[in-house]
Order: C-alpha cells, then structure tokens, then sequence
C-alpha cells in the first residue's frame, strides 16, 4: 500500500455512500481507488469497460448461484482490466469492501488478473487469446445440452493479435455456437502502442462478419445500448455474435483519454484527486 | 497402442456421457471406432491445438471429461501455455493424449519425435502423466485413471502388436510395474522403447546377467516406493525414447540424489539436439544408442565397472 495524502480520507468516505448501486461511476471510482490504494495501474485498461461491465453484471448476466451449473459463463479475456471485474463483484454485493481493500495485497485473492480461487470468477485469465477458447468450450457444452445459458467473453482488441483467438472464431461459427458472445473493447490501443500502428484493426467488423459471425457496433459507453445489443435470446443453429464496443482508453478520467502511459502508470496523489474530482462532477 | 486406446474409450463412452474426443486434425484410420458410435461427441477441430486445449478447458468446467488428441508434439508443445494456464491452473478433467511418444516418427523427422513431452508435462505438479509400455497396458492405465480428477497426459505408442514379455498388461497406477527381479543391475524404462529393453533383458539373462527390470508406466505422480526398489540395486539404468534431461532418468536422478541412496545411475536417452538424419525408430535407436545391442552392451559395461568397484575394495587395506 502506498503512503497516502490526509487530506484524501473525506473523498474516501464519500466513496462510501455513493457505491451502494450499479451505476458506471460508480464503479469508476472504485477503480481509482484501489488502483491508488494498491499503487498499481491498468487503469486506462478497466476504465474503458466500465459500461461493458455495468450492462452484463447490472443487467445481463444471469448468474443464479455460485459455480451453479445452469449460470451464464463470462470470461474476462482481457484480465488485466481485473479491477473493473472486483468492483462489479463488490456492487454485486459478493465481496466485501474489507476484501475488495485486499486488492493487491499479499494474501489477497484479488491480484492484478483474475484468480479461479474467487468463486464468481469462471475462468483465470491474463495471458491474452485464450479467454474466447475457453468461452467456445463452454458453449459447446451448453449447445450439447440444449442448455440455455449464454457464455459472453470479453476481449480486448489488442488480444485479436493472438493467432488462437482467430482458430476459436473460426471454430465458433463453423459449430454455429450462438450461444456465444464475444465483446471486443474496441479502445484503439495497446501496451505499447495505437492498434492503428501496430497492427490495424481498422475494418475489424468486415473482418469478424467475413468470418460468418454475427457483428454489431456500439458506443462502448452506453449501458442502454450495450444492454439492448449484447442481451439477445439464443436461436440455436444460428451465428455466434461479436458485439463491437466502441470505447475511449481511460474513459472518464479526461487526463488519462488515449493515452498510452495509462496502461501501466500508477496515479500520483494529485492526478487520484484530480481523477476522483471528475468523476463526481459527471455523476 | 493408440487403437487399444480408442477401444478403450469406446467402452468408457459406452457408460459415461461425460466423456468427450477433440482431435487436432489427426487419427485417420485411429478414432473412427469413437467417431462413428458418437458422433454427437467427436470433434475434429481442425489443425489448431491451442485451440483444441482451450475448447476442452470449457467442456471439463461445465462437468464433461475431454480426451484431447494429436501427435505428441502438437498434443503437448504447441498448446503448452493453454494446457498450463487452462487444466493445470483449474485442475480440470481434461486428458492429452500424444501419439508417437520418443522416435516413432522416425521418418518425419525432428518435427514430429516427441523428446520433451514427459519433461514439460511432469514439471506440472498436478498434471498425471502416464506412458504405458504396450497396448495391453494401455487399456489398464486408460481404464483405470480416465475419471481421477485433475488433467493427464497419456504417452502413448502407435504399436498395437508388440509387447513387453513378462509385463502381461500389468498397471498399477502409482507404482512400478516390476516385470522381474534381479541382482546384479535394475533397468527401468519408459514407453514404448520397453519392448526392446525386455529383448535386452532376455539376451543378458542367457549371458548370466541377473537384471531386475521394472516400467516407469505412471511417472507423475513418482512412482510410490520408487527408492526402495531402487536401494535394492547397486546400479540402475534407465531407458527412454525422450531427451536426457527431465525425462525417466531425471526422475530416478532426483531420487537418489534426495533419499541418498548408494546406486549408480546410467542414463540411456536421446542426448542432444537431433541432426537432421532420419530413418525408421529401430534406425533412430541404433543413431541415439537406444538400439537392443546398445542396451545389452550398457548393461555389460555397468557390471563390469561395478565388479572391478567390488573388487577394488575388497583389496583395499582397511584403514
């Protein structure tokens, strides 16, 4: 844990009674937070999903009963951006804020990527391009039995530049596993550079539609329109489906916007403050 | 081997619902047995292993038992990172299953001989690695640990005609499996290659040679009682069609190495970077000093070095 400004604590507290519901800024600022409390970054990464996370864990997800066989599987592919995952978990009312404070911490079951040891997590990830494997393994399993649950996997789009994520596409739509989602965090960037410039996805959509799958695009930043395209009742024999989110790396923090130095840095004492201030004004 | 393994499976599938085939693109003439009885269970998923493992990581989690499939070397080392971060990480019922263990792609060439499958894959503390000797010994490991929890890899051999004189399909999961006793040197093998160590065996018995020989069948878990039957010995040799390093030999090493046991060990295994000749196994056995007349000619050796140990302190002065 890194040394901490006094004069934080009264925003701290105020977090407190304002994360009671699943709102997007809500979630921001637990992001902030911990990321400042934990003196780690990604923060860019989880704050461009916010609003992918509120619509599946608000609205979408049905998760009856932990490790109950008939819930809807999520795969968070892209596992660094893991704190956006704790945070809905939190908000679930799953973890407590005293567990959540555990993040990264020695002991902690809330490390930097996604552990199998919490109950609510599916699948560990953090190597990039295996999440959408995994989810197709879980469809597969569910389109065998008939079942009707829904696997949604997140991935991001600097992950498309793993060779497996385009054999699972491939298998994907030849099984006709429409029972599979696949949300791309289209953010534009990556660990070390813009997508346009390392490897350009700028026709992602033709790309994934030449596939055979299902596209659709969407403001990554709507809960209402994310909702509206990633909940879709499942018509077996059908395409899987890719739902293109379009989002901003960072997104709600106006200093972190698209830039590159936010997948790794963590937040000084001042950019925490500055950070938190705009996500009040905008709440 | 590999058709008493898709016999095998045919039966368990027969029974368990749970049970699963994915193939990378391969077992033509292999799994059609299992791919005609349950097609509704059998998938090819094409030429993309990392893949393959990732899709039976799913299945295993929502409760079914996955048989993974492919030539050793893309059942194990293409999708290594997948088998790690999906099966081992979960501890998932999902089974790799790598055909053509050591040089029996002998005329493929290095791309398809599998030298450090067994050493990847027992590194993994919770990956059950099996490597049966002949075919009647595969259907009694497969038959015996298809449903233990937690992910296996099963080495297996293309030869479904030859086998181990004296092993009579014995597997006992966990454990050795003794063919025979000895006294003058232990030799324990790996694999397929456990034929022509039996041969060995025989032709040294005709010599006067009293050689214990046991299969190294299951080598992860290690083989309970491992360092006792290997104290019983003044020397052992281990053979096996995989690199020096990691393999069967490692594993005897690291046991006399931390129980302190006062055995001499002679490891006989592929010892170096494969030079780009190939040929038939029994060719590649004879270029990586595999072959019967190699094992024989090891065996003679060992002896000798230990009677001239033997005799060297019998004439030495007590001090």
């Amino acid at each position: 844990m890194s040394e901490m400004d006094l004069s934080l604590l009264p925003m701290l507290s105020s977090l407190k009674q304002k994360s009671q519901s699943f709102l997007p800024n809500n979630l921001r600022r637990i992001i902030i937070e911990q990321s400042k409390r934990a003196g780690v970054g990604h923060i860019g990464s989880a704050l461009s999903i916010v609003e992918i996370i509120t619509a599946l864990y608000g609205h979408v997800l049905n998760v009856s009963g932990i490790r109950d066989p008939n819930r809807d599987r999520f795969i968070l592919s892209k596992g660094h951006a893991a704190l956006a995952l704790y945070g809905a978990f939190h908000l679930k009312g799953w973890i407590s804020k005293e567990e959540l404070d555990t993040f990264c911490g020695n002991g902690s079951k809330l490390g930097v990527h996604p552990e199998h040891i919490l109950p609510h997590v599916d699948f560990a990830t953090g190597s990039l391009g295996q999440g959408l494997s995994f989810g197709v393994g879980a469809a597969l399993a569910a389109h065998h039995e008939k079942a009707n649950r829904q696997v949604y996997v997140l991935l991001s789009d600097a992950e498309m530049n793993e060779g497996a994520v385009w054999e699972a596409i491939m298998f994907a739509r030849q099984h006709k596993l429409s029972n599979l989602c696949a949300i791309l965090d289209a953010n534009g960037q990556q660990a070390f550079g813009y997508t346009r410039d390392v490897l350009d996805q700028t026709n992602i959509s033709e790309r994934l539609q030449s596939f055979g799958w299902q596209v659709n695009s969407v403001d990554g930043h709507n809960v209402n329109e994310l909702v509206k395209t990633i909940h879709s009742p499942i018509n077996f024999g059908g395409a899987p489906r890719f739902v293109i989110a379009r989002t901003v790396f960072g997104k709600g923090v106006s200093f972190m916007e698209n830039k590159i130095k936010w997948h790794y840095s963590p937040l000084s004492d001042h950019e925490y403050k500055e950070a938190m201030a705009e996500i009040d004004k905008h709440s | 081997m590999r058709t008493a393994f898709v016999k095998t499976l045919v039966e368990i599938a027969e029974r368990d619902k749970r049970v699963f085939m994915l193939t990378g693109d391969l077992g033509y003439m292999a799994l059609e047995p299992f791919m005609d009885r349950f097609p509704d269970r059998f998938i090819n998923v094409g030429v993309a292993e990392q893949n393959m493992i990732g899709i039976a990581t799913g299945l295993a989690e929502s409760g079914y038992i996955p048989f993974a499939y492919s030539i050793v070397t893309f059942a194990t080392l293409r999708p290594y990172e997948f088998i790690r971060n999906g099966p081992v990480l979960h501890n998932l019922p999902v089974r790799i299953v790598g055909v053509g263990g050591g040089l029996e792609y002998g005329h493929n060439g290095a791309s398809h001989w599998g030298l450090e499958d067994v050493a990847v894959m027992r590194v993994q503390p919770n990956m059950t690695v099996i490597a049966p000797a002949d075919h009647e010994q595969t259907k009694k490991a497969v038959e015996n640990t298809w449903d233990i929890s937690g992910p296996i890899y099963y080495r297996l051999g293309k030869d479904d005609k030859t086998l181990v004189t004296g092993l009579n399909g014995k597997f006992t999961f966990g454990q050795l499996d003794i063919v025979q006793e000895g006294k003058d040197v232990l030799l324990i093998s790996m694999g397929a290659i456990s034929a022509d160590t039996a041969q060995a065996i025989e032709e040294l018995n005709l010599r006067g040679l009293s050689c214990g020989f046991a299969i190294a069948s299951t080598i992860n878990p290690p083989p309970v009682e491992l360092d006792k039957v290997l104290s019983n010995y003044k020397a052992v040799i281990t053979v096996e069609a995989h690199y020096k390093v990691g393999g069967i030999g490692s594993l005897v090493a690291e046991t006399i190495a931390e129980k302190a046991l006062n055995t001499l060990l002679v490891r006989m295994a592929v010892d170096g970077i494969p030079d780009g000749i190939t040929g038939s196994q029994a060719f590649m056995y004879s270029c990586h000093g595999l072959s019967k007349e190699n094992i024989v000619n090891t065996v003679l050796m060992t002896a000798d070095k230990l009677e001239a140990k033997n005799r060297e302190r019998q004439s030495c002065p007590v001090n």
